[in-house]
């Protein structure tokens, strides 16, 4: 009884004396969406700023995918329990600009707190995503990518085409998979994220407009533009290969990376952050290329746009915890914590003096391919059809345009008469959020 | 002769039904008059600000020929599930009530699948049919047919119909069970000695007598179609290729939660309440009259 009474005793000071320890640190509230192996590095970039010094301590939190984490964020905000920082996809961003009142600006964070803060140090066409037109950075760039084209060069081998060839424009993956498909190859090209890929990606890369008013940037007044020529006639192509059986479609997400991983797919568009798993699991000898342009089309090669997400400060916290999230912020940008991130995962490094780093650290060639993410961005000048993507309800118009893909893919629709009618049911979104972040 | 319970305190039965009906003002009355609420306005998404609009967002969704086809469906949807997963249940109730060595067994095993979630059972469905690495998609294969409910939308409808049947099939044959096992023996075995088939016996007697049990299950199935189907078709289709498995109560999850539209999403949920509260006044007016109690 008395041996019992004095544990007790005991476990009760250790209590106290661990919590007035951490009670004396401010706490900074991090939701984000990662699991896994991703969510691993970002428990890792969390310890490692928490044991750099004490004044703050960040708790992650992970709130299940990025759709459920940006729920998560709004609720939160609406029961007045948000946290300090919240990563949103870039799908979101429009949605999280708009909310004003709601979300506190990094360059305002910056300029508040005093801290150092050189917008110039990101990558250009990182940064422009998440910029105002006035060149105003309004949330932090976290993890960001950019589609690339991977190759199965065993495949390439065995159909008898060289594994080297040149495959930087669409009319030779086409010339290609004509070779693959004769061969009896059963699945020459598969994508993921096809809408991100193939038609917002395509747009910025051939210096095409997606929508208008530099692509939603300057005013939700914007309109969906791909059902010109050059989306039509690259949806029409790939349509033409689903019925031959040279484009094989998996599924609206990166369903399609299983099966390249596995082997039986020869070429497939992904996000250059799809290089690790890759990397892990695939049992041939693979290659990263650019991602393919149409040579016959005007303005290209121009730049590829990022996706990913960012990392938005909410408003409604006290002096001395932004103060910690602004030192947060400054940490994540660092070049090491930077460069480690770029080379564990295949996202971008968002400044580029981790860019330099790494090559400096000799990973490029060491790991021929992954700076191939970096050139395709920074190769020009982002111009306004290639800085980004900044449209309401963009999850939603996502969804209408996998919808209206599919028709293409099999075969119910022609390619004009599907980006006619995705660019018409959303333009009704875009009105309908227009009038709710007047 | 009726019976009648009289209570000596006038204030003791109202303290009685007072539990039964806070629940029902708390859950059921409250949120529904917040969907009303919430369908006659356009807010942001983090609701900084709202517009009042009226009927707007009702005349926006009923312009929308995606989500007057989402009605149909829908219908297709709950049809199949409900006709699918009653009649397997009872199907297999029948079968269960003629076994005598080892029925425990049977009926728990029978049973099982109620016990898992409905995500759960999405994905289980999918691993099988996943058009390149599921089992079930293997073997069609092998028998020459190319399985891909990717693009093929009636491929797709069958999966998720028969993902959300096999769940419910379970909490059919329980109360199928239940119902049969109610049926005095005398009725049935009199009928045998007249000579009735077991195949007559089941039309004639057993069927008719059951028709209680069915008549409560068809209402349960259909409101489990419409409102809890939602996670199967989420983790299987996402509602499509393209809208060919997009349900109305999908829909409103899509709008409201990952759409973040609020205003369209409310009103969808009204116009599935007040769909439902017709579903089921007809179900009372019309069929129940053709069950025997």
């Amino acid at each position: 009884m008395f041996g019992k009474a004095t544990l007790f005793a005991a476990a009760t000071a250790t209590a106290i004396l661990t919590a007035t320890a951490a009670s004396a640190a401010t706490e900074i509230q991090w939701w984000h969406a990662f699991t896994g192996r991703l969510g691993e590095l970002v428990a890792e970039q969390i310890e490692t700023f928490n044991a750099s010094q004490d004044t703050y301590t960040v708790v992650g939190s992970h709130k299940g995918n990025y759709s459920e984490t940006l729920n998560a964020g709004i609720a939160a905000f609406r029961a007045g329990e948000q946290p300090h920082l919240l990563m949103v996809f870039e799908v979101g961003t429009a949605t999280m600009m708009g909310a004003k009142g709601a979300i506190k600006p990094v360059y305002t964070l910056m300029e508040e707190t005093g801290k150092d803060f050189d917008p110039d140090a990101y990558m250009g066409a990182v940064k422009g995503y998440y910029t105002t037109t006035d060149g105003e950075m309004l949330s932090l760039p976290y993890n960001s990518s950019t589609p690339v084209l991977y190759v199965n060069k065993d495949a390439l081998s065995e159909a008898g085409l060289n594994p080297d060839m040149d495959l930087s424009t669409w009319e030779n993956v086409g010339a290609a998979l004509d070779v693959l498909a004769e061969a009896g190859h059963e699945c020459p090209l598969t994508t993921a994220w096809q809408s991100w890929i193939h038609l917002e990606n395509l747009g910025a890369w051939h210096d095409t407009p997606f929508a208008t008013k530099d692509n939603g940037f300057a005013g939700t007044d914007t309109e969906l533009a791909f059902n010109g020529p050059l989306h039509v006639k690259h949806i029409g192509m790939m349509g033409e290969w689903a019925k031959d059986g040279k484009f094989i479609y998996a599924g609206r997400r990166n369903e399609g990376g299983a099966r390249f991983r596995a082997g039986e797919c020869a070429f497939f568009t992904e996000s250059s952050a799809g290089y690790a798993g890759v990397k892990k699991e695939a049992e041939f000898d693979f290659a990263i290329r650019p991602l393919p342009y149409w040579v016959t089309a005007a303005g290209a090669p121009q730049n590829t746009i990022i996706g990913g997400a960012s990392l938005w400060v909410m408003e409604g916290h006290e002096d001395k915890e932004y103060a910690g999230v602004a030192e947060f912020l400054n940490f994540l940008s660092s070049s090491e914590i930077q460069a480690k991130w770029h080379q564990d995962t295949g996202y971008l490094p968002i400044t580029n003096a981790a860019a330099d780093l790494t090559r400096e650290q000799g990973f490029y060639d060491e790991n021929p391919g992954t700076e191939i993410a970096g050139v395709q961005m920074t190769g020009k000048a982002p111009t306004g059809n290639s800085k980004g993507l900044r449209l309401g309800s963009f999850d939603q118009i996502r969804g209408i345009i996998d919808e209206e893909l599919e028709a293409v893919w099999s075969g119910d629709k022609s390619a004009q008469e599907a980006m006619d009618s995705a660019v018409e049911r959303g333009n009704v979104l875009l009105r309908r959020f227009e009038r709710t972040s007047k | 002769m009726q019976k009648r319970v009289t209570f000596h305190n006038r204030w003791l039965p109202y303290l009685l039904v007072a539990p039964q009906v806070l629940v029902t003002l708390v859950f059921f009355f409250w949120p529904a008059g917040q969907a009303v609420w919430q369908s006659m306005y356009l807010p942001d998404p983090f609701g900084l600000s709202s517009e009042f609009v009226g009927a707007e967002n009702f005349t926006y969704l009923f312009e929308d020929p995606y989500y007057r086809a989402s009605f149909i469906t829908t219908a297709v949807f709950s049809t199949l599930v409900t006709l699918a997963s009653m009649s397997v249940a009872l199907l297999l109730a029948v079968m269960a009530d003629r076994v005598i060595k080892g029925s425990g067994a049977y009926r728990t095993l029978l049973i099982w699948p109620y016990a898992v979630a409905p995500a759960v059972a999405g994905v289980l469905w999918l691993f099988m049919f996943n058009p390149s690495i599921g089992v079930a998609t293997y073997w069609l294969k092998g028998l020459g047919y190319d399985w891909n409910h990717v693009l093929n939308g009636t491929e797709a409808m069958g999966l998720v119909v028969a993902a959300s049947a096999w769940k419910q099939v379970s909490y059919n044959f329980l109360f199928f069970l239940a119902g049969l096992q109610a049926i005095p023996k005398s009725v049935i075995e009199a009928a045998a000695i007249d000579g009735a088939s077991f195949a007559r016996r089941f039309w004639t007697i057993v069927f008719p007598l059951l028709s209680p049990t069915t008549f409560f299950l068809l209402v349960v199935n259909v409101v489990y179609a419409f409102f809890e189907t939602f996670a199967v078709i989420h983790t299987i289709t996402g509602g499509g290729p393209q809208q060919d498995t997009n349900i109305l109560v999908y829909k409103v999850f899509k709008d409201g939660f990952v759409g973040q539209d609020l205003g369209s999403s409310a009103a969808q949920s009204v116009i599935l309440l007040f769909l439902v509260g017709i579903l089921t006044v007809i179900q009372f007016r019309f069929i129940e009259r053709r069950v025997h109690y």
